[in-house]
């Protein structure tokens, strides 16, 4: 079942509601988009105001206003609002968007909901490169960041050798699926890797490269910010101008050809694409899991249309809605306890991923 | 009909994994006509759709349209000349007809040439001449066989081009929606003087159906011409390997080929084939 099942259940779970879109998008679901984006912005707010330390709205803006001028700095406030919250908020929100957009495109190009860069073994090689760098180099911060990046990449250009070599004669959605096989071997390989070298880590730095593993914020700072705002100011508008191939993509190669899109060339500027994005987010803020494979299916539920824009909006919605659960809920219901972002989201896909097989099996009978 | 595009290969070597599939073929699909291409399984008429709409690169010789080789034009300009219909084309999740057929203006688009009234025209008037108006705001999925079909003809409609090449268009249809997909292309070809290839299964509709025929064998042109010269009971018999009968179809005038096999034939049958 599963890939079958899978692209079936996203086929069968969209709201059939009225059929009143008009072409090009339509109205309908700009304004879906535009309410996503709303709820990014609140949850931003709110993520930044709320929570341990509370801020007032026009203290907010007197710290950031003050931190721009030169002003007076409010004791305490602005070293946790500018510090700790602001960016912390910020990464998240760019992590959610490029994960968004990477789980889309691949889940686009591929026609396989499965198909995302957390599922197809992109993450698990940023996970590896980071624990060989944190484990066997002793490396932290941007240097594991960079092994990621790098680990990210190289597994990508493996896979696609790989689901390329393995044979030539693949039309259509063949060649989708070998990648996602191809993606989902490579995957349980790094898992292993990893698994190995955390059994042989000294505990404390075991403990390091774990936090890292789950995906975390808590490293988030002014200088991560800054490097994922540039490499988004980049990724994004290219993903803007690969959206259109992307579309007459899936229809198929051949169909696809046959309205003038190079296929092999188009196809390679998406993985190129999808997989920078996916690994620079990762290399950010570790593999918050889940992220890039939600993303792509809740905002075709909310927009009932595959949408790139949506996806991003969902995709940092879930960060930031994650991460607030992660650091203020959570502590009050575990005794104080601080979540890694990425606790929560894992724990989130998984039973999203079953009611979505409940309730596309429903529709079935 | 002013200017319609000519498509022609000459000396055609196309191979899948270095097995030679189109050996050293030279045709030339007459314009503004229909063209059905026949053929036994594995004979290379699918593949030789392939190689004439740029999606197999020929490993010898050339495909010329209009006399410039489709290989050394931009592709989205030779989209705009070439439409394809594939082998079963599939939709993605969720597409409603009307977004599929707009997805076949893709080469009248570019980067500053966003969607223009000129391509909501061509979209209904591909939805109109199809019959799938009336379906435009149901998902692909929801269809049945024939109106998917049928939109996804709408879709290569409104690429407009000059030249049209169709896959085994009626695969998996009943009788009724093969008839109506036929009687659709030709629509095409009489009312746009569009020129016309269809690779086809049914070597009576394509008799039915084709001003022009082209029966392939390994690989290779076994006869081309108008149906009346081309599906004969030799014909048959080289390229099928197949006895058969062939008679004056009733309804049409055409060839009508009845096969003859092992049972079900008159004693006076089977005599004279054997």
């Amino acid at each position: 079942m599963s890939c079958a099942a899978l692209s079936d259940m996203a086929a069968k779970t969209g709201p059939k509601g009225p059929k009143v879109m008009e072409q090009r998008g339509g109205r309908g679901r700009l304004n879906r988009t535009a309410v996503l984006a709303a709820a990014v912005v609140i949850l931003f707010l709110a993520s930044v105001l709320l929570g341990s330390y509370t801020v007032t709205v026009p203290d907010f803006f007197t710290i950031v206003g003050n931190h721009l001028t030169g002003g007076p700095k409010i004791p305490g406030a602005s070293f946790i609002v500018m510090e700790n919250k602001l960016p912390r908020a910020v990464v998240g929100t760019l992590i959610g968007i490029a994960f968004g957009l990477a789980g889309a495109l691949f889940q686009t190009m591929l026609r396989n909901p499965l198909a995302s860069p957390d599922v197809i073994g992109i993450s698990s090689g940023a996970s590896a490169a980071a624990v060989v760098a944190i484990v066997v180099f002793g490396a932290s911060g941007a240097a594991v960041s960079g092994a990621a990046l790098v680990g990210a990449l190289a597994v990508a250009v493996l896979i696609y050798a790989i689901s390329r070599g393995a044979g030539r004669t693949g039309r259509g959605s063949a060649a989708g699926n070998r990648l996602v096989l191809a993606g989902v071997g490579t995957a349980a390989a790094l898992q292993a890797v990893v698994s190995f070298l955390m059994t042989r880590a000294d505990i404390r730095t075991a403990a390091d490269a774990l936090v890292w593993l789950n995906g975390s914020l808590n490293s988030a700072n002014w200088d991560r910010a800054g490097i994922l705002f540039l490499a988004l100011a980049a990724l994004v508008p290219a993903t803007g101008l690969i959206a259109g191939p992307l579309r007459v993509l899936e229809l198929g190669d051949d169909a696809a050809a046959g309205l003038g899109v190079r296929v092999n060339t188009a196809r390679l500027a998406l993985v190129v694409t999808a997989v920078s994005l996916a690994a620079v987010a990762t290399a950010a803020a570790g593999p918050v899991s889940f992220v890039a494979f939600l993303a792509g299916p809740i905002g075709r539920r909310f927009t009932r249309k595959a949408s790139l824009p949506a996806s991003a909006m969902v995709g940092a919605l879930i960060v930031l809605a994650a991460d607030y659960f992660a650091a203020n809920l959570a502590p009050l219901l575990l005794g104080g306890t601080v979540l890694p972002v990425g606790v929560v989201t894992g724990a989130l896909g998984a039973p999203f991923l079953l009611w979505l097989l409940v309730t596309a099996n429903r529709k079935d009978a | 009909m002013p200017d319609v595009a000519v498509l022609q290969a000459r000396d055609l070597t196309l191979t899948y994994h270095q097995r030679c599939v189109v050996d050293g073929l030279s045709v030339r699909i007459p314009e503004g006509m229909v063209t059905m291409i026949v053929g036994a399984n594995a004979c290379g008429k699918s593949t030789l759709l392939r190689g004439l709409s740029r999606l197999l690169k020929p490993a010898g010789g050339t495909v010329t349209l209009d006399g410039k080789d489709i290989h050394s034009r931009p592709a989205r300009e030779l989209a705009r000349t070439l439409g394809l219909l594939p082998q079963h084309p599939s939709a993605p999740d969720g597409i409603t007809v009307r977004d599929l057929v707009g997805r076949g203006r893709y080469p009248h688009q570019g980067f500053f040439r966003s969607w223009s009234d000129k391509d909501d025209a061509a979209v209904q008037r591909a939805l109109e001449a199809t019959g799938t108006a009336g379906l435009a705001g149901r998902d692909v999925d929801e269809l049945s066989g024939g109106q998917r079909q049928r939109a996804w003809i709408a879709m290569a409609l409104a690429q407009e081009t000059d030249v049209l090449l169709l896959d085994e268009p009626t695969t998996y249809l009943d009788l009724a929606h093969q008839v109506e997909v036929l009687d659709l292309v030709t629509d095409l070809n009489r009312k746009r003087g569009t020129t016309v290839a269809i690779v086809l299964h049914d070597l009576n509709l394509a008799a039915r159906y084709a001003d022009h025929v082209i029966a392939m064998k390994d690989g290779a042109v076994a006869a081309l011409g108008s149906p009346e010269d081309v599906v004969t009971e030799d014909l048959v018999r080289e390229v099928f390997g197949l006895e058969s009968r062939v008679i004056p179809d009733p309804v049409s005038g055409t060839p009508l080929i009845l096969p003859i096999g092992r049972h079900h034939a008159t004693a006076n049958e089977l005599e004279l084939v054997s």
